[in-house]
């Protein structure tokens, strides 16, 4: 009962109007941040800590978090628009997202994807509001081998999923770990696979290959089919955010579904990326419509974008009651958290108690006020499709540009961003799926490291991976989704032979 | 790809292409193999060496390369066509242009590159008049340069103009 | 601009009580500064490059901005490699951790720290052995019986990144004590923490700053510091310790030392006027609270030092790493 108290006095600390002009500001640069991919959460966070630093802490971290929020609205904008993803959570929502805006439902997607993402986002506070403290020692249970467990089971519920060439399908994504794998190998401390040029130290970022892949690759497809957007006809209708909120109502257990994904992922912390991925793979199993997911299915919006906010959301948990930060961007709150004199860690809840519900308090309110600023913008988001293409086309060249040297500060990155460009495009039209690739790159190199932390903690056995009930549920979970296909055939063939 | 008849159609064909790609995964294949060798793809005491995955990554792609050159020999319709020359030539219309701009970028700056971009697309394919064209091609350029190195402070590339100028 | 005229005008005040101040008038920056960080956000380094940059910008120290830049790739050999190609700039500055010397030794890259000019020595970073609270060793003495119990390799010591300064105490723990560890690298120093919590390693040689929360809570126990003398804090950190209680490790038998850099230089090629201008800023931030704090959070040990000074201490502590790293085995292969 005292939490409710406390959650009351935060409430009270939030709706102070200097507090609430903070947010939106935070809000408006957040949205900014998200929409231009050289400025991902993490990096506006870092670069917007200094402007903080005069503000009581509360403020501060209500500012910051607001951002973050923003940069979380912001990303989906880009994803359905122009299928380019800034953060490597959005990469599933441009799956059906920017079919969708190709359509002319941009609107639509637009609202599916905001609405979802407040959905999720809420999902967690109030996790995060009933349950912290238990929660903290479930993330405790996570070491290697329980990390490595939730990756695998990433892979296994995105894999097999599509109705590309199976082996065309292993050809992506092993090419994907091939190209994560480039770099420092951070086990043994050895470089691998740069012959010896300086510019593969760095190993490819995600985000260079996704602005190649996904940005670039699709302005060279819609050049082939004749420049033009085929949304750009469509009328703007202000009343689409009504009519859609009207049909979201039918995928409330997609919803639900994919809020527990996400708060797990947060929590554990393996992250929104592989939170975003597991639901949308799920839910295109489970899903009667799974069959047109790809095409521009709205639930193929609503289960990625639920997730990955839940998990943004809950990653905030581990970071305040443990230290660890979930995501990058947790990663820079919590240098900022340093700087006010505030240690996270477990007496945070105990001795900072204004600071920690004002926060909680700043997510309710943060997430509402977030909703109601980009929805109010969707018809404007919307018609910047309507701007022709042979204007709009150069300048998303200039900003992935943008994007991809602002990773490493390194032009070599924007040649390779042209270069997955042209590679999208080809293996596009070849009929190679992308999205296993992407999420090799991003999960690559961590789940290879966790398996590694793994075997040198049980010294070479592999039974680490079935060794305590946690990750051996995991990794059972992940070989069922793995045979679903199958298991469902046979499901099937049984129940039909009784009948015939 | 509907709209163009059949007889008018001439182009790289899918089959040639498909081969052509499968081979180019193949060769990725064999030389993250090469890599990988160079750092040990043994099993030490401690579990697997830096080059252990990253070997068999390269193997299977090597192995599914081959398999994909078998199929798009032996399966892809002959009549097929990847994209005839005039579609490819609206591809290479944004392609070489974007391959200059990304080219010249080290030496002029990100800014004064990005210009000329927007310009040439305008002017030449979307033959817009000069001064929308260039209200647009400099007007971008100019709020992306307040909005990241006077707002953000993130330093983009800058060449002998911006010097000039002292930006 | 008037405002920033007038901290401008303060500053040269304030330095024309400084020695050096006849050659600082000659220098001052013409644009934003960087600070490259060679690791990720969120570590050590990176943490003490953003309150740097937090404290010039709150106190107006210079009258360009000052951005932080994290350049982690490739252990840091990305932000060394980038600052050691810009040859000259004067507005440009890495902070260091023991990586300045690690990575090239154990990556090959082409690097040393004489490619880079140095600026100041900002302070010392410490290494604390910690060990889960709930476990029964309460002493060094009773952690190495343990491990001796346990047998070899069965004992897991976490901590940050391969053969870097986490690893290379490890292996100096097993040759002063006679046992055999299992090292296990992760990304950052708050997950190694963490996974000590969590049972999943026994041991970790984190920083006073990355552990200290979980000390605070009860949740780890400091055995030894690895510096030649005890903490000098000697404020109550839990309710019956302060960070001066915690016994060095050689007085515990365990015989060795090992402290981290965490200093600032510059690119190859600049003049000796802007090197001092960065010396005076750093000096002045050193003066503020802010840092003070930070300074008392961390338990650093509190070391200045510039010039030739500086100079030396790196090039000896370069020797050092280098026979540390031949004797682990931990040397480029080519």
């Amino acid at each position: 009962m005292e939490d409710v108290v406390n959650l009351f006095h935060g409430f009270a600390v939030v709706l102070q109007p200097f507090n609430l002009a903070v947010m939106v500001l935070g809000i408006v640069l957040g949205v900014i941040i998200g929409v231009l991919p050289g400025l991902g959460g993490a990096n506006g966070i870092a670069i917007l800590l200094p402007l903080t630093f005069s503000m009581s802490p509360t403020s501060a971290i209500i500012m910051l978090s607001c951002i973050y929020w923003g940069a979380l609205f912001g990303g989906a904008i880009t994803s359905v628009l122009f299928n380019i993803p800034g953060e490597p959570w959005s990469v599933a929502t441009t799956f059906d997202g920017h079919p969708m805006a190709q359509q002319g439902r941009a609107g639509e997607a637009l609202t599916a994807a905001f609405t979802s993402s407040f959905v999720g986002a809420l999902f967690a506070v109030i996790v995060i509001t009933l349950v912290a403290p238990l929660v903290a020692l479930f993330a405790l249970k996570f070491g290697p081998a329980e990390k490595f467990s939730v990756f695998f089971l990433a892979f296994c519920s995105f894999i097999g999923m599509g109705k590309e060439p199976p082996f065309k399908t292993l050809v992506s994504m092993m090419i994907g770990f091939a190209l994560a794998a480039v770099g420092l190998d951070s086990v043994t401390g050895q470089l691998r696979l740069t012959f010896g040029f300086t510019d593969f130290l760095n190993g490819f970022d995600f985000l260079i290959a996704v602005i190649g892949l996904f940005g670039i690759g699709e302005i060279l497809l819609t050049m082939e089919e004749g420049l033009a957007f085929k949304g750009k006809a469509v009328a703007i209708n202000p009343r689409v955010v009504w009519q859609t909120w009207l049909e979201l109502p039918r995928y409330w257990m997609t919803s639900l579904r994919s809020c527990l994904i996400g708060c797990w992922m947060g929590i554990s912390p393996a992250g929104a990326t592989p939170a975003s991925f597991m639901s949308y793979g799920i839910a295109k199993r489970i899903s009667k419509r799974g069959f047109n997911f790809g095409k521009g299915e709205i639930e193929g919006v609503v289960a990625p974008e639920t997730a990955a906010h839940a998990a943004g959301t809950a990653a905030l948990l581990p970071m305040l009651s443990l230290g660890v930060p979930g995501s990058p961007t947790a990663a820079v709150l919590l240098g900022g958290l340093l700087i006010w004199g505030l240690q996270p860690g477990p007496l945070l809840f105990v001795e900072q108690k204004d600071f920690v519900w004002g926060l909680i308090a700043s997510m309710y309110i943060g997430n509402l006020v977030g909703l109601i600023i980009v929805l109010t913008m969707v018809p404007l988001f919307a018609a910047i499709l309507r701007i022709p293409f042979s204007v709009i086309a150069p300048v998303i060249l200039v900003i992935c540009a943008i994007g991809a040297y602002t990773v490493h500060n390194s032009t070599f990155d924007v040649v390779m961003m042209l270069v997955f460009g042209i590679v999208g495009y080809v293996m596009k039209k070849c009929d190679y799926p992308l999205a296993p690739m992407v999420l090799a790159i991003v999960l690559g190199d961590k789940a290879e490291e966790a398996f590694r932390q793994s075997l040198l903690a049980s010294q070479g056995h592999l039974a680490v991976f079935w060794s305590n009930g946690l990750v051996g549920s995991i990794m059972a979970l992940g070989l069922i989704s793995l045979f679903w296909p199958l298991i469902q055939g046979a499901w099937s063939r049984m129940r039909a032979r009784p009948a015939s | 790809m509907n709209e163009v008849s059949q007889q008018a159609r001439r182009g790289p064909s899918q089959r040639n292409v498909e081969i052509g790609v499968a081979l180019v995964t193949g060769l990725l294949g064999a030389v993250t193999m090469i890599g990988s060798w160079q750092v040990g793809i043994g099993w030490g005491v401690e579990g697997p060496r830096a080059g252990f995955f990253p070997f068999y990554v390269g193997l299977i792609i090597a192995g599914c390369s081959l398999v994909n050159v078998v199929k798009a020999a032996s399966e892809t319709p002959v009549g097929d066509l990847f994209a005839d020359y005039g579609q490819l030539g609206s591809v290479m219309s944004v392609m070489i242009p974007t391959a200059i701009y990304v080219a010249v970028i080290p030496y002029t700056g990100i800014y004064a590159a990005s210009i000329v971009l927007i310009a040439v697309f305008m002017k030449w394919l979307g033959r817009y008049g000069i001064a929308l064209t260039l209200a647009i091609s400099i007007g971008v350029p100019v709020s992306i340069f307040l909005m990241f190195e006077k707002w953000f402070l993130v330093s983009l590339p800058k060449g002998p103009i911006e010097d000039l100028l002292g930006l | 601009m008037s405002h920033a005229l007038k901290a401008a005008l303060l500053g040269a005040a304030v330095l024309s009580v400084s020695p050096v101040s006849a050659a600082l008038a000659a220098w001052e920056p013409t644009r934003t500064v960087e600070i490259i960080v060679p690791a990720g956000p969120g570590g050590g380094a990176d943490q003490m490059a953003r309150v740097v940059q937090g404290i010039v910008t709150k106190h107006n120290l210079m009258k360009q901005a000052m951005v932080v830049i994290n350049k982690a790739g490739a252990a840091g050999g990305e932000g060394f490699l980038d600052v050691k190609g810009s040859n000259a700039n004067p507005h440009k500055l890495v902070i260091t951790l023991s990586n300045l010397f690690t990575t090239p030794l154990a990556t090959g890259i082409p690097f040393n720290w004489k490619d880079l000019t140095p600026v100041a020595m900002m302070a010392l970073d410490e290494f604390v052995l910690w060990v889960n609270a709930d476990k029964p060793y309460k002493s060094v003495k009773d952690y190495i019986t343990a491990i001796k119990a346990k047998g070899p390799g069965e004992f897991k010591m976490g901590g940050t990144g391969s053969k870097q300064e986490d690893q290379i105490i490890t292996v100096a723990i097993e040759k002063a004590a006679n046992v055999k560890l299992t090292y296990i690298p992760f990304r950052g120093g708050g997950e190694v923490a963490v996974q000590l919590v969590g049972g999943h390693v026994d041991s970790t040689v984190n920083n006073p700053i990355e552990a200290v929360a979980q000390w605070r809570a009860g949740k780890v126990r400091p055995l030894c510091v690895f510096d030649g003398k005890p903490l000098p804090y000697t404020d109550k950190v839990t309710a019956d310790m302060a960070w001066s209680d915690i016994p060095t490790c050689k007085s515990q038998g365990l015989d060795m030392e090992y402290v981290m850099l965490r200093g600032f230089f510059m690119p190859a090629g600049v003049t000796k006027d802007q090197v001092a201008f960065y010396v005076d800023l750093l000096q002045k931030v050193r003066e503020t609270p802010e840092w003070k704090d930070l300074m008392k959070t961390g338990a650093f040990n509190q070391t200045f030092m510039i010039g030739d000074e500086y100079a030396k201490w790196v090039a000896a502590e370069e020797a050092r790493h280098r026979d540390l790293m031949t004797a682990a085995g931990f040397l480029a292969g080519k």
